[in-house]
């Protein structure tokens, strides 16, 4: 079945997640979308399998236009997606799972029909054993054969290779081949480049909800990943570089769990003063970082140093991190860091006053009103933070910060604000704070990171596959170690 | 303001229709069940004060629940926290030859350690144990009741005869003292309306009733202002036991001058009801409690003057909460 986005446009309020994208997916191909982080992917897929409304534009399944209102039509008409977390009932065994959602059938048959699956694509599945004791990889191979036995014509994969093994992606591949040449409509987002020049025969690139790019095999990489990443942005104002001083932050041999793959064989050491960008994709393993230098996780193995403390493992640790000057903001600021329902005059309060029985009001007004007009934030003490914009909730973070910390960790800083917004934030972090103040900060904006860090760390999977100056490195090889392949690859 | 004036006169509305579609589907004479239920609950100053000796430990409860609902807990375990405190209060007034006014002292000092303590178990039972506090609390209020049934049958059992009717009566300088006519013990008001007072000056005055609130909101926040969670958690839960224990105290003391198996008279469970009726606004708990109250007396009159089933009252008093809670959601979903 062929399927044809045309001039697809989604908005969530005033945020523009896509904009006017068109592109086909021809029967018995398999086509690539790729693009970074946001760049609108998902949002895509999720308009074609119902879990999302279109702002504009319409679908065509072999050229007639088809009413997408909600999942279960998507699956009537033989639209089927392998999400990347396995979507299934872990505690029901392979053949309950692959039951569910299939036409009403004998146990005998649907039996039989798991067992002929299987053979055909060479997966070796146990129909009796529980979901929950398999892995990954063995729970998406029940999935996909559970769509297959469903007659989908056309099959969504998003990241099908995270958190796989080698061999059940060696498994995986010929299948979906086999699927394309029966006549299956496959569409693969991925990130990563060579597994999509392997498998699929055109690809398109979104960035940052536009259409950027279009192709078919042979692929040329640097156009795929100029498409992706856009082209470097001149430099400009970028400061004084900072003057390096003794180590402050040190961690060695980390093994740590978190986010999508955890942290293997972590090394770092920052120094005094330093900025530091991480990049990676979306849990490759930076806020793991950050939380554990912050002392909010602690590492299976290894040591983490703070200013020459060990920090001590457990609850205790992030007090302690404190104790030493160190402050992290989390990128959710209503979720991790604010308090939705409590004023603004509040927070210094829960902030500040330790140790005292009373709260003082006038003191921490005082105290309120200041910060108010220090970090320019459009409210009044006695507003709730809920009702702050993301800027504003920002700057209330910033303001309520340690003013003596001096390792400070943000988790994307500048999520969710304009630009006028964020150049306030990054000019407050690097004129307002002592200069021999160590910054760590994520960002899914490469370009925020070449622009305001004088070091980089790029994670890949819980591996940190580059650590160099900013200076010494190239957006190229930034963007290819974030995909997973090694400098020099093509 | 105004929208809280009519959700309460629309509440009411809706209690009292619905009130009475009960009672005429129980075949009652509408007007005059009402009726009774106010003579029942006003006629004399006997009845006030038995309104009153229901108001106090209904309100005590409350304030304590205030507390944890503000830490965002579900503390359940009110209702036995209540009968460890009447425990406490009992083995200090079981104890011979202290001035009774010491011994008075001892025991509400005591039922305030009892019922915090039996507040902490199910708090160290969440913190440590990973044990909902719901749940916690359930598993305590059984074991609290198989305690006091254990002491009224067995140790503590009247001389000769041990029976449901509860332990000996205390000797009666044991009793709290009432005003001459009023049957309901001046001190038990005048400790309710001090715990009001330093409820409300706690949680809306004190650092502790702002970390209660902004842990009660995000615990995950909590920690980045270097607020333990957990810690605030035992504190809030202990306070509540405390106030329940209190309760306990009164109601062993200043009621039935013995221990009683249902000692705590589900008062736990109505004040639970009663915090989330008032939206967790203080103001409201002494209105509230005093509307359950006069309910809850009120309509011990209708099987005796109207030959009704006992077990109405219960059933009104659930439409009264029913009602408001429904109320309450459409408020929420506006």
């Amino acid at each position: 079945m062929d399927v044809e986005f045309q001039h697809i446009s989604k908005n969530f309020g005033q945020v523009q997640a896509l904009t006017d994208v068109s592109l086909t997916a021809r029967s018995s191909t398999i086509h690539g979308l790729i693009g970074e982080n946001g760049a609108g992917k998902s949002t895509l897929m999720k308009i074609l399998t119902g879990y999302q409304s279109k702002s504009s534009g319409s679908i065509l399944l072999d050229g007639v236009e088809a009413q997408l209102n909600n999942p279960s039509q998507a699956s009537n008409l033989g639209i089927g997606m392998l999400y990347q977390e396995p979507m299934d009932f872990p505690p029901l065994t392979v053949l309950e799972n692959f039951s569910l959602g299939t036409p009403r059938q004998s146990r005998q048959e649907l039996h039989f029909a798991l067992k002929t699956l299987s053979i055909r694509f060479g997966f070796d599945l146990d129909p009796d054993l529980p979901v929950e004791l398999l892995t990954v990889g063995e729970r998406q191979q029940i999935e996909l054969l559970r769509l297959i036995h469903c007659n989908i014509k056309v099959l969504i994969l998003d990241e099908p290779t995270t958190g796989i093994s080698p061999a059940q992606k060696e498994a995986l591949f010929p299948a979906l081949k086999q699927l394309a040449a029966d006549g299956l409509t496959i569409l693969l987002v991925s990130h990563k480049l060579e597994e999509v020049a392997n498998l699929c025969s055109e690809v398109t690139v979104l960035r940052h909800g536009k259409l950027t790019h279009h192709t078919a095999a042979p692929f040329h990489f640097p156009k795929l990943l100029t498409a992706m990443f856009g082209f470097v942005p001149k430099r400009k104002d970028k400061g004084s570089a900072r003057d390096k001083g003794s180590p402050i932050l040190i961690c060695k041999n980390i093994e740590a769990s978190g986010e999508r793959q955890g942290l293997h064989q972590c090394d770092i050491t920052v120094a005094e003063g330093e900025i530091i960008g991480l990049a990676g994709l979306d849990g490759a393993g930076q806020s793991t970082f950050l939380r554990l230098a912050a002392g909010l996780i602690s590492p299976d193995q290894g040591k983490v140093t703070l200013f020459n403390n060990s920090l001590p493992h457990g609850a205790k640790a992030y007090i302690r991190a404190q104790e030493l000057h160190t402050s992290f903001i989390p990128a959710d600021r209503l979720e991790e860091s604010l308090f939705a329902g409590i004023s603004l005059r509040d927070h210094f309060s829960l902030r500040e006053e330790h140790g005292m029985f009373w709260q003082s009001r006038t003191r921490t007004r005082q105290r309120t009103e200041e910060a108010i007009t220090t970090f320019s934030i459009k409210g009044t003490p006695e507003d709730l933070a809920e009702d702050l914009s993301g800027g504003n909730q920002q700057r209330l973070l910033l303001s309520l910060l340690n003013r003596n910390s001096r390792l400070i960790l943000l988790e994307n800083p500048t999520r969710g604000l304009d630009i006028q917004s964020g150049q306030w934030i990054w000019q407050h972090l690097r004129d307002e704070l002592s200069p021999d103040t160590a910054i760590i900060f994520s960002s899914p904006e490469l370009d925020e990171i070449l622009h305001y860090s004088d070091r980089i760390i790029v994670f890949h999977d819980g591996n940190i596959v580059l650590d160099s100056a900013v200076a010494d490195t190239s957006h190229g090889a930034i963007a290819a170690a974030m995909t997973g392949m090694r400098e020099g690859t093509p | 303001m105004k929208k809280l004036i009519i959700d309460i006169l629309l509440g009411s509305l809706l209690v009292f229709s619905f009130t009475s579609l009960v009672l005429l589907i129980a075949g009652a004479p509408v007007l005059d069940a009402f009726k009774h239920i106010w003579l029942g609950a006003f006629a004399s100053s006997i009845k006030i004060s038995q309104v009153l000796s229901v108001w106090v430990p209904l309100t005590l409860c409350s304030c304590g629940l205030l507390f944890t609902f503000r830490a965002n807990l579900w503390n359940i375990g009110i209702e036995g926290q209540v009968t460890m405190g009447a425990i406490g209060a009992m083995a200090v007034l079981r104890i011979p030859g202290i001035d009774p006014t010491l011994t008075l002292c001892l025991a509400f000092l005591t039922s305030m350690l009892c019922g915090g303590a039996w507040g902490l178990f199910a708090g160290l039972l969440k913190t440590r144990g990973g044990v909902h506090e719901i749940f916690g609390g359930l598993g305590l209020n059984f074991v609290s009741q198989g305690f006091i049934l254990w002491l009224i049958f067995g140790p503590w059992k009247r001389p000769g005869i041990a029976s449901m009717s509860g332990t000996e009566l205390l000797n009666r300088k044991l009793w709290l003292a009432s005003l001459p006519g009023w049957r309901v013990a001046t001190a038990g008001i005048i400790i309710t309306i001090t715990i009001l007072i330093l409820t409300w000056l706690f949680l809306q005055k004190s650092r502790l009733g702002l970390k209660l609130k902004a842990i009660g909101q995000n615990p995950k926040a909590a920690l980045l202002y270097a607020i333990s969670p957990e810690r605030y958690y035992l504190q809030s839960i202990f306070i509540a036991g405390s106030c329940a224990g209190i309760a306990g105290f009164i109601q062993t003391t200043g009621v039935y001058h013995r221990l009683i198996p249902s000692i705590s008279s589900g008062y736990g469970y109505l004040a639970l009801l009663l915090v989330m009726l008032s939206g967790y606004k203080i103001v409201l708990i002494p209105i509230l409690a005093f509307f359950f109250a006069s309910l809850n007396v009120g309509a011990i009159q209708l099987p005796i003057v109207l030959q009704l089933d006992s077990a109405l009252a219960g059933v009104i008093q659930g439409c009264c909460v029913l009602c408001a809670l429904f109320i309450l959601g459409i408020r929420h979903d506006r």
